[in-house]
């Protein structure tokens, strides 16, 4: 075989190779396994202290900020809710907490606020920065009593994608972590829809889909076999899709 | 040196090979996934934050098939590859540098002086390479390998290392100052970008000089190891 043909036919190989290697059941085990690595490495770095996502002054907040996803929700009983300036909006608080809360918006407004300018970065590359205002959801979670049994908590939010009900979830490390927010102003403003009116989740120390908009609920749970396919989110449902880390 | 005679009778020391190659596999597949995630995204950006292309200092553009891994448009799985061998690849050279250190590899093959940095040696030097006179004087290397390779280890490939780190908010939060060092997140996504073509462009005449000088007994002693001709 001549040089040259060899030298393609490796290249063809390797590409082929590539391709075959990501469909085995090892190399998912694998990128699975990696997150869990990834996500005990970040905290680990902290050396004891809570890792916080770098917040930034108010002369860096972006000139408007990017919506992504979901951008219009699209059911007329969001729109007939919106159209009332949310006055009915309930965020429910359910699965292992002691007492099962229903909040409205002037619930959570009457909550100590956290106020933070922080970087959003999409998994798609670019980033922005806004500043958030919500109560804190380890406040939320203290007034509904947080059940020994919990592992996770889930987002249930009011769109729908492809077909599908998106939602996210993160472990109560992040749950409970002081700059998890649930947002009701951007910028000192109601949320506009495109940015996930009236309510959307800050996870700062996560990529942005990790960030769930139009919040409908709060679950806490063990596991995540009852929820979607079992995977922890809307993406990480999808057959290609993320991962459940979205630290990195 | 009692120790240089016997672990130098080899051109290249196993823990030099095994890197090279494993190296080598991990940066073409890093490389390539991370074409693949370009296109998710194909606007550069300095400082802190950007998503609108009038912000763009560049606008890259869309790789094909052939160049990404996978070979289609697949953010998500290319996101698998590239977390996953970023770990090959940190690894790897850490262990590297490690053997390197211990085995005199950097002491005795890449440290330069500064007399070989006069520009009139150095325009001797890159007179010669293009002569595809690669003579070396009581070293393994000559001027321009030792300052490429140098390069290539100690600023590029860790720069590609602490610019992917950069780029993760979970690490921003451990170790906020490596914004502080790139000038913030999207400066170190666009030093990423640059980086990685660095390395690709040192690759391809890496490979090109390999090629035009006695191909075989080089890639046969980057496996087998070879014979250290100046050893005695």
């Amino acid at each position: 075989m001549k040089r040259r043909n060899f030298l393609a036919a490796l290249g063809a190989g390797f590409l082929g190779g590539c391709s075959e290697i990501g469909k085995t059941g090892t190399f998912k085990a694998l990128v699975e396994g990696a997150q869990d690595w990834h996500r005990g490495i970040h905290r680990a770095l902290g050396a004891g202290r809570i890792t916080m996502a770098p917040e930034y002054h108010r002369s860096e907040v972006s000139p408007h900020f990017r919506g992504n996803g979901t951008t219009r929700v699209g059911k007329p009983e969001y729109d007939a809710s919106r159209d009332n300036g949310f006055a009915d909006w309930r965020l429910a608080v359910t699965g292992l907490v002691t007492t099962p809360l229903e909040l409205s918006m002037d619930d959570l407004r009457a909550l100590p606020q956290r106020t933070q300018i922080t970087r959003h970065d999409c998994v798609e590359g670019w980033s922005a920065i806004g500043e958030w205002t919500g109560p804190q959801l380890s406040s939320i979670l203290a007034l509904a009593g947080v059940q020994p049994a919990a592992r996770f908590a889930v987002f249930h939010c009011a769109d729908t994608l492809g077909n599908a009900d998106y939602y996210e979830s993160c472990d109560m490390d992040d749950a409970l972590h002081p700059q998890t927010i649930i947002a009701h102003l951007l910028n000192g403003e109601a949320l506009p829809e495109m940015n996930g009116a009236p309510l959307r989740l800050r996870l700062e120390r996560q990529l942005g889909y990790k960030h769930a908009k139009y919040l409908t609920g709060i679950e806490l749970v063990e596991s995540f076999d009852h929820i979607g396919r079992g995977r922890g989110g809307y993406w990480e449902d999808r057959d290609s899709g993320y991962q459940w880390y979205a630290g990195i | 040196m009692a120790e240089r005679g016997t672990t130098r009778k080899k051109r290249h020391a196993l823990s030099t090979r095994l890197w090279h190659w494993v190296n080598a596999l991990s940066f073409f597949i890093l490389f390539m996934s991370g074409l693949n995630i370009s296109n998710a995204h194909r606007y550069l950006y300095w400082g802190d934050w950007g998503f609108m292309p009038e912000q763009a200092w560049l606008e890259v553009p869309r790789f094909p098939g052939w160049m990404t891994i996978p070979s289609y448009y697949s953010l998500a799985a290319a996101r698998d590859w590239h977390v996953l061998f970023a770990w090959v690849f940190s690894l790897g050279l850490l262990l590297f540098m490690i053997a390197a250190l211990r085995n005199g590899h950097f002491r005795y093959d890449l440290v330069t002086r500064w007399r070989d940095w006069k520009p009139s040696a150095v325009w001797a030097d890159i007179a010669r390479h293009l002569k595809f006179d690669f003579r070396r004087e009581g070293s393994k290397y000559n001027f321009l390998q030792k300052a490429n390779y140098g390069l290539v280890i100690f600023i590029l490939l860790p720069g590609m290392i602490f610019t992917g780190m950069a780029i993760s908010p979970g690490m921003n939060a451990a170790w906020p100052w490596l914004l502080d060092v790139f000038g913030g997140r999207q400066s170190a996504r666009s030093l990423h970008f640059i980086f990685a073509w660095l390395l690709f462009a040192f690759t391809v005449g890496h490979i090109l000089l390999v090629l035009l000088t006695k191909p075989d007994e080089q890639i046969g002693d980057m496996i087998t190891g070879g014979i250290d001709d100046e050893a005695a």
